[in-house]
């Protein structure tokens, strides 16, 4: 029974796995030959050249992961939310505190999330379009192109991932 | 809004439809009429390398005896195999740490008893070897025991009077080889093509954009997946468990683990009405449970959808168009508030109890649903075993409701006596005193030593860290409030017996209520008893649930979850 379950199924699952996308060791992204991520799992973006991610409890190190698991009136991680807030701030000038997505300043659940929303990219747009000298027009399109709708348009949010809209970013000239 | 809301009644509507052919399928799985089919020979096979007769029939004591000695062999092996997993070079990816024994003995009482608490971190505490030959085979053999138990409990309220509940190696080695193996070998692979890995390489290194060095945990994730949906088990591969993008890589894996996590035990039911041929019995059973899942799930979703109130003070707007609205702290991008709140809504009531998003960081009073929901771990609740409280419910409704009207208890048409109505009540009165008791001790510690370090939390949020750990390892459910630091010997050894209590409790009280009912004469129903199988009576039951059941930790939550709210 242990031979079955343990032995026999895995490697049935793991010869399966070879057909599937990425040969079951996980999709990667390759720029010039080079392998500079997986697609899923999210990258640290602090650049002001690049589009941001969202903060993250474990700082993207995804030999591990975790939440803040901060409690919602936790007086550390108001204080925690504030900091990221004004960073948010003096790094995109010109940003009404309001229109600042929530996701922008508060900690994904695995610490390794690849994704934000379009609203989050597009709030960024302003400062990119400066540092880079590109229009903002075009980048706002670029957000579009790489923005995926809710599955069957029923399920889930809109998101764009962070580490494809920044290798199409660079490829931009 | 509608959209998404269109999207969550087309996923329950798609539960209950695979879940109905899955409960027929379940009734000729457990019928003892022999069948020429083909997992016979293999079954056969597998019972002469145990040299097992499974033809013998079984009393409730020598059923439970069998599965006690089966369940104490496993633990044994579990807790030696953690505990010397660093020593083990097979499947070995490196780097892993060596468990200490209270975190071996925690880590296998919590698999062994599908509780799935876990107080070590995937990618850092265990080896590919002990995820699959320890983790994922005790997750496959502990959701067989309880469908097993449930099937004889099952098999138990039939019309017919005997002394013999069933087989158990029979029950489940049939719940291993035609339930769970064949359904974790399809979900296995669908998660496959929404990029879940599946690889014995050690972790990757790489390069970021920014030129950041990044380590990439990965390993066998897809084979321990489905089977930790399918049964009700929950422990996830990777620390942040569902949440983790290789775990969860996208809204279509999120729904492959919403079906699993809803099928078995929604079956389950549909089973209950087959096989006993009482239809109306399952369609009330399965309205009362979808009504009070539903009871403690819209709360939850509108609370998280409503955001956190402290981030609005500080001038955060948490509805900004194009952007998912509500308190995203702890929840991903790609699932959003609304998703993840339903995720945890469905994952209270089934003790898979896995997470897309963290519910430490959720909003306080949702934290209480939470609480309901797992103490009464009865709204569908685990495979076999959510029935099985729901079962303690029906005899004491019965006892109740009988008293009322002056009649006879009766079941099914067998009379139910006094040993099974202490039996039932001794269940639901111990088990909140198990996690309550339990609770007490910790909040006493934490008060003598402040600075003990366990919680990352304070005043009433961090109560409800210490009530949440134990309502959830007393329910089998196994999340957790992730902000304690839990993998101290106080934290492993309190839970360890916590979990013990939680599950072989409930798991076997039904089975002696069951193999004693057996016994009984059959006597056709008469106007002079209580008639179980009508929708007064699943009015009177739904009344002793939530009085029972959910009032137990009510003055508890009023020092949490009530408290934290009230302050804020």
């Amino acid at each position: 029974m242990l031979i079955l379950l343990s032995v026999i199924y895995p490697l049935v699952v793991a010869g399966i796995a070879k057909l599937a996308p990425g040969g079951g060791a996980g999709e990667t992204v390759t720029v010039n030959g080079k392998v500079v991520g997986y697609a899923r799992i999210g990258q640290k973006f602090t650049e002001d050249r690049y589009f941001n991610s969202r903060p993250s409890a474990v700082d993207y190190n995804a030999a591990g992961s975790a939440g803040s698991n901060k409690g919602p009136s936790n007086p550390d991680y108001l204080k925690t939310v504030q900091a990221r807030i004004d960073t948010f701030l003096v790094h995109n000038p010109g940003v009404q505190k309001t229109d600042i997505p929530a996701e922008l300043v508060t900690a994904s659940g695995s610490g390794l999330d690849p994704d934000l929303s379009p609203a989050a990219a597009k709030i960024q747009v302003r400062r990119i379009a400066k540092v880079r000298g590109i229009t903002d027009d075009r980048l706002n399109q670029l957000i579009d192109e790489q923005t995926k709708g809710p599955l069957l348009g029923l399920f889930g949010p809109s998101t764009v991932n962070v580490l494809a809209l920044n290798v199409a970013l660079d490829a931009l000239k | 809004m509608i959209t998404q809301l269109i999207g969550f009644v087309l996923l329950f509507a798609l539960a209950v439809g695979l879940a109905v052919p899955v409960g027929r399928y379940l009734s000729r799985v457990f019928s003892p009429e022999k069948s020429a089919d083909p997992f016979d020979t293999f079954d056969g096979l597998l019972y002469r390398i145990g040299g097992i007769d499974p033809n013998v029939p079984m009393t409730w004591r020598q059923y439970a005896v069998a599965l006690l000695s089966i369940n104490g062999v496993w633990l044994v092996y579990g807790f030696v195999m953690l505990l010397t997993q660093t020593a083990i070079p097979i499947w070995n990816q490196g780097g892993v740490s060596q468990m200490d024994w209270t975190l071996a003995l925690n880590t296998a009482i919590s698999f062994l008893t599908s509780t799935n608490l876990q107080h070590y971190s995937g990618e850092s505490g265990a080896t590919y070897f002990t995820q699959l030959l320890v983790l994922t085979f005790l997750q496959f053999v502990a959701a067989a025991t309880s469908l097993a138990v449930g099937v004889a409990v099952v098999r138990s309220l039939k019309q017919e009077t005997s002394n013999s509940v069933g087989n158990f190696y029979q029950d489940f080695v049939r719940s291993i080889t035609r339930v769970f193996l064949p359904l974790s070998l399809i979900g296995a692979v669908g998660l496959l093509y929404t990029g879940v890995p599946m690889t014995f390489s050690p972790y990757a290194a790489i390069k970021t954009l920014e030129g950041i060095e990044q380590t990439v945990a990965t390993g066998p994730v897809a084979a321990m997946l489905p089977i930790k949906h399918l049964g009700s088990n929950g422990g996830g591969f990777m620390g942040a468990n569902t949440a983790h993008p290789f775990e969860n890589p996208s809204m279509v894996s999120y729904i492959i683990h919403l079906i699993n996590v809803f099928l078995l035990p929604m079956a389950f039911v549909c089973f209950v009405g087959y096989f006993l041929n009482r239809r109306k019995l399952g369609t009330i059973v399965f309205t009362i449970m979808t009504g009070c899942w539903l009871a403690l799930t819209i709360p939850i979703m509108q609370q998280e959808l409503a955001g956190n109130k402290a981030i609005s003070a500080l001038g955060i707007d948490q509805s900004v168009a194009g952007a998912p609205a509500g308190n995203m702290e702890g929840k991903e991008a790609r699932f959003g508030v609304a998703a993840s709140a339903f995720y945890a809504g469905v994952n209270i009531v089934i003790p898979a109890g896995t997470l897309t998003s963290m519910h430490d960081s959720y909003t306080p009073l949702s934290g209480l649903f939470m609480l309901l929901g797992m103490q009464v771990d009865a709204f569908y609740g685990g495979v076999g075993s959510g029935f099985l409280y729901m079962f303690l419910y029906i005899i004491l409704a019965i006892f109740i409701g009988s008293l009322m009207i002056g009649r006879t208890p009766e079941l099914l048409g067998k009379k139910v006596g006094i040993v099974e109505i202490q039996i039932a009540s001794f269940v639901i009165v111990v088990l909140p005193l198990l996690y309550m008791g339990a609770t007490a001790i910790a909040a006493v510690i934490q008060n003598a030593n402040p600075d003990i370090g366990w919680l990352s939390n304070g005043g009433p949020h961090g109560f409800t860290t210490m009530l949440y750990e134990y309502v959830s390892s007393a329910g089998g459910n196994g999340s957790g409030f992730e902000g304690l630091a839990d993998n101290t010997p106080f934290w492993n050894l309190s839970t360890a017996v916590v979990m013990l209590g939680g599950r072989y409790i409930p798991l076997l009280a039904p089975l002696a209520i069951g193999g004693i009912l057996l016994a009984k004469r059959y006597v056709p129903p008469t106007a002079g008893v209580l008639p179980t199988e009508s929708w007064t009576f699943g009015l009177l039951l739904t009344a002793v649930i939530i009085i029972i059941g959910a009032l137990c930790i009510f003055p508890a939550a009023a020092l949490g979850p009530i408290s934290e709210f009230l302050n804020q």
